[in-house]
């Protein structure tokens, strides 16, 4: 009797056994062919984008409609999915890793040399360029962020931005103010007046580490320093950087025009306090519709160019913006290149940018487009000029997106700092910028 | 039930006729014994495969030279031996420097606290064991932190801690005046008692129930006799309840280190990828050198040695408390 139960009872457990490998075995094989599923028929796509519009819901909103009117005329249907920008890069260097991606994806501008490096993002040769209607149809400083130079581009442009000084007209009114001040000596004289009773006159982002990044590279420009030789070696900490953090932070610690409490914003704080009058000006790129959306209404704030020291926007020392935007970018591993292109092609094709860019409030790259009426408005006329005469690239380097890390800490470090009340001279600017320097040496 | 008492009879059944026919009880033998393990087999090849062999990955990956350059074809990185070790722990140099400060903060940071929940779940615990009005409710009420999702909970912190609309602001500045001016919690010194706040606030309801499980052990006459010669509250805490609890609180420390030193979702949520000196956790530094430096063979060097430590200090306490228990015993 006890044998055969437990024979029985073998005879069940090595069945159970059995079974819960090949369970184990079938998720894997399920594992596999499931993720190897991104394009493998020339009839889908699957599509990262960014999120560019006031949350995702809204992207995908925005973009649906558009999809469906591409999968009409070629009969490919499109999966969308909008990325967050907090897990964007991320995201990317994993389906670097394991080869396993969307087609056709957005990136940041600037990690386009990071991206090239990887190896990840197929190369945009003439051909390929062709098949959208090759390289002149873009704006040329576009164009100057899509990869290290020398190389094939590693993505085309998509949606562009510069950077523009918006002012609160009503606190400009009040404080008798006439006008924006162009230089920076005006700005901190200005901004003097507008800091009292509460309100201050610069909005910044203290832990936004790319938004840090945007304004000391401007700065450093300003200052004759470029974050990286020649060769591409990280050069944080010459006189020109340090004077460029320095002259930033300096407008929280030793101008006093920037609130304490911005050391911490890194979530758009600083415009909610602009539409809510606690703050006369903000550094920013395309806020028009972010403004909107925080009940303001258009006439209420104006635009104008970053200030320089100059006062008179230009190249070299009058630089005032860094070529902000998004790239669209194929990736390396699709089986449906051809999909893919046809894609881009749809994407940068002067109907869709004149139409997604309008919506965005961003400016088309693509010359074409920018003739649209849309494009006229006051403040897209001053960042169509700012990008076109005074917008420089972000250093196209293999490293940047570590630069952006490493720096941008550096800056929210020193913001902390300044808003804790402790002093920030050009030591403690060095040091910071120093041991920045030092992580990058790891690599 | 059935299937122990069968395996365990089987090779004693066999045992007997051995010397008569020497092949039939290895045959009777092999399947008897091979039966637990047998049946273990699933779960230790899940195990292989999804904890093992990613840390065996994760080995391998600190002696090779893994930047965004080997990265698409890692396997082929370049192997660089114990150069990603050497880089680390070298003290002169800064990436050494940064771990050793960060790894610092951490111990510093754990021992705080695990004390704190500690003595907060105890002390809970304790308040709880008699009967009163309420008491279901009030345990119930204090189970709630760890009933929350981690994230929801540690973004509400952050909302809370923020300097100029933040809860903790408006009450220890405005309402209570305990503070000059209002401070920042999130950003320099201050952050390393936020990210504290929140662990603590996170983690004592597990030491809370652990310990109220573990009380429910303790014999009811012996406080009982205690009072009967005359021994006030304290002492019978002192002598009684926190005596019996020790093989629990053993347990509960050793989990709550773990779970504290290696936390990665509250600094996280609370800092960003780019954390205060002051609450630089060793696991938030080894994610910003490998994912914001795209510098993952260092990245993995780090993990490698603090699962070292870990291990060692695991090991260490597991032989000093085993250790004392054979000797209280004997």
């Amino acid at each position: 009797m006890r044998r055969i139960r437990a024979r029985a009872v073998r005879a069940a457990a090595g069945g159970a056994a059995v079974l819960s490998l090949l369970a184990a075995a079938t998720a894997c094989g399920g594992g596999t062919s499931a993720s190897g599923g991104s394009g493998e028929s020339s009839k889908t796509l699957t599509y990262w984008a960014s999120n560019q519009g006031p949350n995702i819901e809204a992207d995908k909103k925005i973009l649906e409609p558009e999809l469906r009117k591409f999968e009409k005329r070629t009969g490919i249907k499109v999966k969308l999915e909008v990325v967050p920008w907090s897990d964007l890069l991320n995201r990317i260097m994993t389906a670097a890793t394991s080869g396993q991606g969307p087609d056709v994806l957005n990136i940041g501008n600037t990690w386009s040399a990071s991206l090239q490096a990887t190896g990840a993002l197929r190369p945009w040769d003439e051909a390929s360029l062709e098949k959208i209607g090759g390289r002149d149809r873009f704006v040329e400083s576009a164009l100057g962020s899509t990869g290290a130079q020398g190389q094939d581009p590693a993505a085309v442009p998509l949606y562009s931005m510069s950077y523009a000084l918006y002012y609160h007209k009503k606190m400009f009114a009040e404080a008798g103010i006439a006008g924006p001040p162009a230089t920076w000596d005006e700005l901190v004289a200005t901004g003097k007046k507008l800091s009292r009773d509460g309100t201050w006159a610069l909005g910044a982002e203290g832990a936004n580490l790319s938004n840090n990044i945007h304004q000391v590279f401007v700065l450093g420009k300003q200052h004759g320093a470029d974050f990286f030789d020649a060769q591409g070696r990280p050069d944080f900490t010459s006189d020109g950087a340090v004077k460029a953090v320095k002259q930033y932070v300096d407008f929280m610690a030793e101008d006093k025009i920037i609130a304490p409490g911005n050391a911490e914003y890194a979530q758009n704080q600083s415009l909610s306090d602009f539409a809510k009058g606690r703050t006369a000006m903000v550094l920013w790129q395309a806020a028009a519709s972010t403004f909107a959306s925080q009940g303001m209404a258009d006439d209420e704030w104006g635009v104008a160019p970053v200030p320089v020291a100059s006062g008179a926007p230009g190249q070299g020392t009058s630089t005032n913006s860094m070529v902000a935007g998004i790239n669209l970018a194929v990736f390396k591993n699709t089986r449906n290149v051809d999909g893919a292109l046809k894609f881009v092609k749809f994407m940068t094709s002067d109907e869709e940018q004149r139409l997604l860019c309008s919506t965005y409030g961003s400016i088309p790259p693509v010359k074409a487009a920018q003739t649209d009426p849309a494009f006229d408005r006051p403040e897209l006329k001053v960042l169509r000029s700012t990008l076109a005469t005074s917008a420089q690239a972000l250093p196209q380097v293999p490293n940047e997106s570590q630069f952006e890390t490493v720096v941008g800490t550096a800056v929210k470090n020193l913001f902390a700092a300044a808003a804790g009340g402790r002093a920030v001279s050009e030591e403690s600017v060095r040091a910071e910028l120093t041991k920045a320097q030092a992580q990058m040496a790891q690599g | 039930m059935t299937v122990t008492t069968t395996a365990s009879a089987g090779p004693r059944d066999d045992r007997e006729p051995a010397p008569a026919t020497p092949p039939s009880p290895r045959k009777g033998r092999r399947p008897g014994r091979a039966l637990p393990y047998l049946l273990l087999l699933p779960a230790l090849l899940l195990e292989i495969l999804v904890h093992l062999l990613p840390i065996v990955i994760g080995v391998a990956m600190s002696f090779r030279e893994l930047t965004q350059f080997s990265l698409r074809d890692w396997g082929a990185a370049p192997w660089r031996g114990l150069d990603n070790f050497r880089l680390v722990v070298d003290l002169d140099a800064p990436a050494g420097q940064a771990l050793l400060r960060s790894f610092v903060t951490t111990c510093l940071f754990t021992v705080a606290s695990v004390g704190l929940c500690w003595l907060l779940g105890t002390a809970a615990a304790v308040c709880l064991q008699d009967t009163f009005r309420g008491r279901g409710l009030l345990r119930a009420l204090f189970l709630v932190p760890y009933a929350l999702p981690v994230y929801t909970a540690v973004i509400t912190w952050s909302f809370m801690f923020q300097r100029d609309n933040g809860l903790v602001n408006y009450v220890l500045h405005d309402q209570l005046g305990l503070l000059d001016s209002p401070s920042f919690w999130l950003i320099g010194d201050n952050s390393f008692w936020a990210l504290l706040t929140v662990s603590v606030w996170k983690g004592w309801p597990f030491a809370f129930l652990v310990v109220m499980a573990g009380l429910q052990n303790v014999d009811r006459e012996m406080y009982e006799a205690a009072a009967l010669d005359g021994a006030g509250r304290w002492q019978q805490l002192r002598r009684i309840t926190l005596p019996s609890l020790r093989p629990v609180s053993q347990v509960l420390v050793l989990v709550l280190f773990l779970w504290t030193f290696n936390d990665f979702n509250t600094p996280f949520v609370l800092f960003g990828k780019a954390a205060p000196e002051a609450a630089d956790l060793v696991s938030i530094h080894i994610y910003q050198s490998s994912f914001a430096t795209w510098n993952f063979g260092a990245g993995s060097a780090m993990s490698v040695l603090l699962l070292l430590f870990l291990l060692l200090v695991t090991g260490v306490y597991l032989f000093l408390t085993s250790r004392e228990r054979r000797v209280s015993r004997g």
